[in-house]
């Protein structure tokens, strides 16, 4: 059987690591290829690095740090974060991520979806869905960190890229990030019931249940967290040891 | 030095592959290439291919390959990867092209109405993500690989062999499903070695010292 995946996704700036990594062990809790080693020796499925680097003088840094990584880790890559063009998604899988994430340039032009995908193949582009609830049921989606409203309704959101070649969802809860609540099953649900291609599950994870519920309830494919992991509360292995306790699926 | 040539026509990143295979391989050069006289003259050949069966056969056929992957799947350890492996079939679903037709049998993709899971919940295609290995036959690419092992998969077609003997390893996901096949000289996979960590890197150690 297929297993539910658990990605545990690092924040980039400038080709060092940022919001904090607790590795008891690590030399260098800011190198982005000793802290994916150490995922990768957790039983870590993915990797994703958001690149968050603020000058655009600095944004080639992270194709050098996705080099590095690639010659040394051997899991899935994906990158994301400021891509806006077909060339940035060639550059970043010729650097060696097997997958790219795109987000508001999506929402700008959807017809980058289309291209990529056309290019490079639906397997390698995921598309970034950041939502927030509006109504019962509803939720939009914002972009630049939930700042900016785009009017568009997430559900419909999520199949119109799908059917423009999207080989991914990676699903943020705008009202959950960083609260440590647990995902928002609703949209997960809603979202992964409304397409045909996997669904991750991002935002507000605070327990190693919340990984659990995010694809008992959530019935998402796969779960990212990000400071779970990296403040050293919990290894990848325990998250797989609970939803294995709780018949989920998974590699151990 | 023994070299081993990964074919490069142009359809995606084979870095990967390569610094795998330069991993667990001492004293081996790993060349990726275009050049049909250095496939020709490489000790192994790696056959990937990533995106577009469509694209991939054309690709092949603009930079004058075909005839060199022949030879080579002829007459050198032979490993195809993903749409490495789909290709040396007779015909694909995706785009309703001719493969390479070194075995018999078509690539077709998931049917949509088999595409349930035992709790009733929608499989999604593409088929992505950690999946059993059930090796089908005693082969010496699955030395030190336990019977059942996850492989990384990221597809949405799959090769169907018209003769059965040749299945090396099947998958379950909604229907079981080739997911390796091994005749003489050649064994080609439609998982990812390089990105399926130890179990991956374990099977490419193993191609490197095969010798059919």
């Amino acid at each position: 059987m297929l297993a539910k995946r658990i990605i545990p996704c690092l924040d980039v700036s400038a080709g060092r690591v940022v919001k904090g990594v607790n590795f008891v062990e690590l030399r260098d809790a800011g190198d982005p290829v000793e802290v994916a080693r150490r995922y990768d020796e957790q039983g870590a499925d993915e990797i994703t690095f958001l690149d968050i680097t603020a000058s655009s003088d600095d944004r080639n840094i992270i194709l050098h740090v996705v080099e590095q990584v690639a010659e040394q880790v051997f899991i899935p890559l994906t990158v994301g974060g400021g891509v806006r063009t077909v060339d940035d998604v060639r550059r970043l899988l010729n650097a060696g991520a097997d997958k790219v994430s795109i987000n508001t340039a999506a929402v700008n032009n959807p017809q980058v979806v289309a291209d990529a995908s056309g290019k490079v193949g639906s397997q390698c582009i995921v598309v970034a869905i950041d939502a927030k609830q509006v109504a019962p049921g509803k939720w939009e989606v914002f972009t630049h960190g939930g700042r900016n409203r785009t009017g568009l309704d997430a559900i419909e959101w999520a199949r119109r890229i799908e059917s423009l070649g999207a080989g991914e969802i990676l699903l943020t809860s705008m009202d959950r990030d960083g609260t440590k609540n647990g995902f928002d099953l609703e949209l997960t649900r809603a979202v992964s019931d409304a397409v045909s291609i996997p669904v991750i599950a991002s935002g507000g994870v605070g327990s190693l249940d919340h990984l659990a519920d995010g694809v008992t309830k959530g019935r998402a494919d796969a779960v990212l967290a990000a400071s779970i992991f990296h403040f050293g509360d919990h290894t990848v292995r325990e998250a797989k040891e609970l939803m294995r306790a709780r018949g989920i699926e998974v590699r151990l | 030095m023994s070299k081993i040539a990964i074919i490069d026509y142009g359809m995606g990143n084979l870095r990967s592959v390569a610094k795998a295979i330069e991993h667990v391989s001492d004293g081996v050069e790993v060349v990726v290439t275009a050049d049909p006289a250095e496939v020709l003259s490489a000790e192994r050949v790696v056959f990937p291919g990533q995106g577009a069966m469509p694209d991939c056969m054309r690709e092949l056929d603009a930079r004058g390959l075909r005839p060199a992957v022949l030879e080579a799947a002829r007459s050198k350890p032979f490993l195809g990867i993903c749409i490495g492996q789909q290709m040396l079939f007779e015909h694909s679903e995706e785009g309703n092209v001719p493969g390479l037709g070194i075995f018999r049998g078509e690539v077709r993709r998931f049917p949509a109405d088999k595409m349930v899971a035992a709790d009733g919940s929608r499989l999604k295609v593409p088929h992505m993500g950690w999946n059993e290995v059930w090796q089908k036959q005693a082969h010496p690419l699955w030395a030190n690989i336990e019977d059942g092992a996850r492989f990384y998969y990221v597809h949405s077609y799959y090769v169907d062999p018209a003769d059965s003997s040749i299945v090396a390893a099947t998958t379950d996901y909604g229907i079981p499903f080739t997911g390796a096949v091994a005749q003489a000289n050649i064994f080609a996979i439609q998982f990812h070695p390089e990105k399926s960590a130890h179990a991956g890197l374990q099977l490419l150690s193993n191609f490197v010292i095969w010798n059919p």
